[in-house]
């Protein structure tokens, strides 16, 4: 059968844009010798800044799944004048430059504002502190985990939680025992992505702390003081350790999956 | 057994008007109308799942319209069967178990009389993904009546379903009503499913009840333009069954299939039944000679009244075939249609 011409234009943008992403991911990864890889692993800023980074996401996702698992279900089960609105104030961090991010934030957490002067005298310094990077790194990653698991909770029949209630289980039976286990998964992709998105921030982190160091700090730094060469072991480190956390989780999940 | 006063509810694009009704303790009730009627709201404001702008709800003599739906004893099945899809049959079954005090063996028994009167018992461990139509309808509806409610809401459950799952279920649900004191609420849009089913039905129409009562009261006496029209059938009668016959007073009605019953009812649609001034040869197995008992002029067609023996028919005829045939009040006619035409239940 001949082909329509469409189909090689499909094929060739494809692979276009495959190498484009490929590419550059693969010559980083090839880029230092073994030997380098062995010696910034033994860095311990390299080590604390990974550490920090990972940490700092995993508490941003945190924070984004306690504080958002409820907005997430509002959304999707009510209808509200405003709804539209607020879908939008959540999807906000998205389209604002990451600087902007950094500096709103510190504008309203300096001495200057009223709230800013509330949080020093609870003795919560946001400026260069882990609490600086987890507020900033939520700020980015909230939406993430808000759309995702929205979508799990839409995918659910509201039906199945009236019939629920209706058997006697009261809201939070009928959240623990049919909306939970039917939206788990849609809730965790929604922490990963949130993770994905935390772990990865550089431009608004850089304003509001740039100590502690989290690892982009860190090999934006090596980057700026010794060149290409030595910011890439680092960057490759951090690259493969996300990497590996993200696969483990996915793996876990979809094992629990198919047991079930 | 539940009473509804004065109940409006509004919803965005909806609203229920005035709604009063009464069910008796142990009744088939029949809620009937188009789509968009509301019939579904009213059954979720009854389960106490919608929330509603004015009235009362009474079960007996509870009032029960601030309950939470958990505390109504009031159990719903749904068209789409609604079974939890993350758990097996059984324990989609047993879910409302968690929260009632059942002691165990009491629990069990009920289990397997269920699951035998729905005949369910080999599914058991089967998901709700693995089932047929039918077989999932029965599910939701042994999960319904294991936790023992005073009363079942059934929202359309036989209109998703093949005709043949349809007939089983149906036969499934009278068994159930039967043996059990539980108050059937069912929604639908199928007559035969309400007469085979139902002692009272009310008909609903743009958020009101137009008309409630006897289901065969609404059938041969509509009390509005509506109500006629959504009936449709206009020819219901009684009806004792021998083998493919049909007997109504004296007339011998052939019908394409066997009933299970005794006796019942059978219904003809009025343009399936053809009038003609002598006997023809055709393939149609019911034919009798009948008297024009009156003519109404419906605007494109004619409804003609004809008596045969002791039995009312309603047909349908076009104008021009009226002058063809020079019918007129008296005439002698032979009305003339298919055993398939003929509807039993």
């Amino acid at each position: 059968m001949k082909r329509e011409p469409f189909f090689w234009i499909s094929i060739t943008c494809g692979i276009v844009i495959m190498a484009f992403i490929i590419l550059p991911l693969i010559q980083l990864l090839t880029s230092p010798s073994v030997e380098m890889l062995r010696e910034s692993i033994g860095d311990r800023d390299v080590i604390r800044s990974i550490w920090l980074s990972i940490y700092t996401a995993g508490l941003a996702a945190l924070i984004s799944f306690v504080l958002g698992t409820p907005l997430a279900y509002l959304l999707a089960r009510y209808d509200f004048s405003g709804k539209r609105l607020v879908e939008g104030i959540i999807d906000l961090p998205i389209a604002i430059p990451h600087p902007v991010i950094g500096i709103a934030i510190l504008s309203v957490a300096g001495k200057n504002h009223w709230f800013g002067q509330m949080l020093a005298e609870l003795g919560v310094r946001i400026m260069g502190s882990v609490t600086g990077i987890v507020t900033v790194l939520t700020f980015v990653g909230i939406p993430f985990y808000l759309n995702a698991a929205k979508a799990g909770f839409e995918a659910i029949s509201p039906r199945l939680e009236k019939v629920s209630r209706s058997l006697g289980a009261s809201t939070f039976s009928t959240f623990a025992r049919i909306t939970f286990p039917l939206a788990w998964r849609s809730m965790l992709i929604g922490i990963i992505m949130c993770s994905a998105r935390a772990i990865s921030e550089f431009g608004a982190v850089v304003i509001v702390a740039y100590h502690p160091m989290v690892a982009p700090v860190l090999i934006y730094e090596r980057f700026e003081a010794y060149g290409l060469k030595y910011s890439q072991p680092v960057a490759v480190w951090l690259v493969s350790i996300s990497l590996i956390l993200f696969l483990l989780l996915r793996i876990l999940t979809l094992h629990k999956v198919e047991e079930q | 057994m539940i009473t509804i006063r004065e109940l409006d509810i509004d919803l965005r694009d909806f609203h229920l008007r005035n709604i009063n009704l009464e069910v008796a303790e142990n009744e088939f009730f029949v809620l009937m109308g188009p789509t968009g009627a509301g019939k579904t709201v009213l059954l979720e404001a009854i389960a106490g799942l919608t929330p509603i702008m004015r009235g009362k709800i009474f079960i007996g003599e509870k009032d029960i319209t601030g309950l939470p739906p958990e505390k109504r004893d009031i159990s719903i099945v749904y068209q789409d069967y609604a079974l939890f899809p993350h758990l097996t049959v059984i324990d989609n079954i047993t879910y409302g178990l968690h929260f009632h005090k059942i002691n165990k063996g009491e629990a069990r028994e009920r289990l397997t009389q269920l699951m035998d009167v729905l005949n369910l018992s080999h599914l058991q461990h089967r998901f709700p993904a693995n089932l047929s139509g039918g077989e999932k309808q029965r599910v939701s509806v042994a999960r319904a009546l294991m936790v023992e409610p005073k009363v079942l809401l059934l929202d359309e459950p036989l209109s998703a379903l093949d005709p043949g799952f349809r007939e089983e279920v149906r036969g499934a649900l009278k068994r159930l009503h039967r043996s059990s004191n539980i108050t059937f609420v069912m929604v639908t849009h199928d007559f035969a499913e309400a007469l085979s089913l139902a002692g009272r039905a009310a008909v609903m129409n743009d958020g009101m009840i137009e008309q409630m009562g006897e289901i065969e009261d609404i059938f041969k006496r509509p009390n509005s333009a509506f109500v006629a029209d959504f009936v449709g059938m206009k020819n219901l009668f009684h009806a004792e069954f021998r083998g493919t016959t049909a007997l109504v007073s004296d007339l011998k009605i052939e019908l394409r299939v066997t009933p299970i019953n005794s006796h019942g009812y059978i219904a003809i649609r009025p343009e399936d039944i053809v009038i003609s001034r002598r006997k023809f040869s055709s393939s149609m197995r019911n034919s009798f000679p009948a008297v024009v008992t009156a003519i109404i002029d419906q605007g494109f067609y004619y409804e003609v009244h004809t008596r045969s023996r002791e039995v009312n028919f309603t047909s349908l005829i076009t104008k021009s075939s009226l002058i063809d045939l020079e019918i007129q009040e008296a005439a002698n006619v032979i009305l003339s249609f298919k055993a398939a035409a003929v509807h039993s239940f």
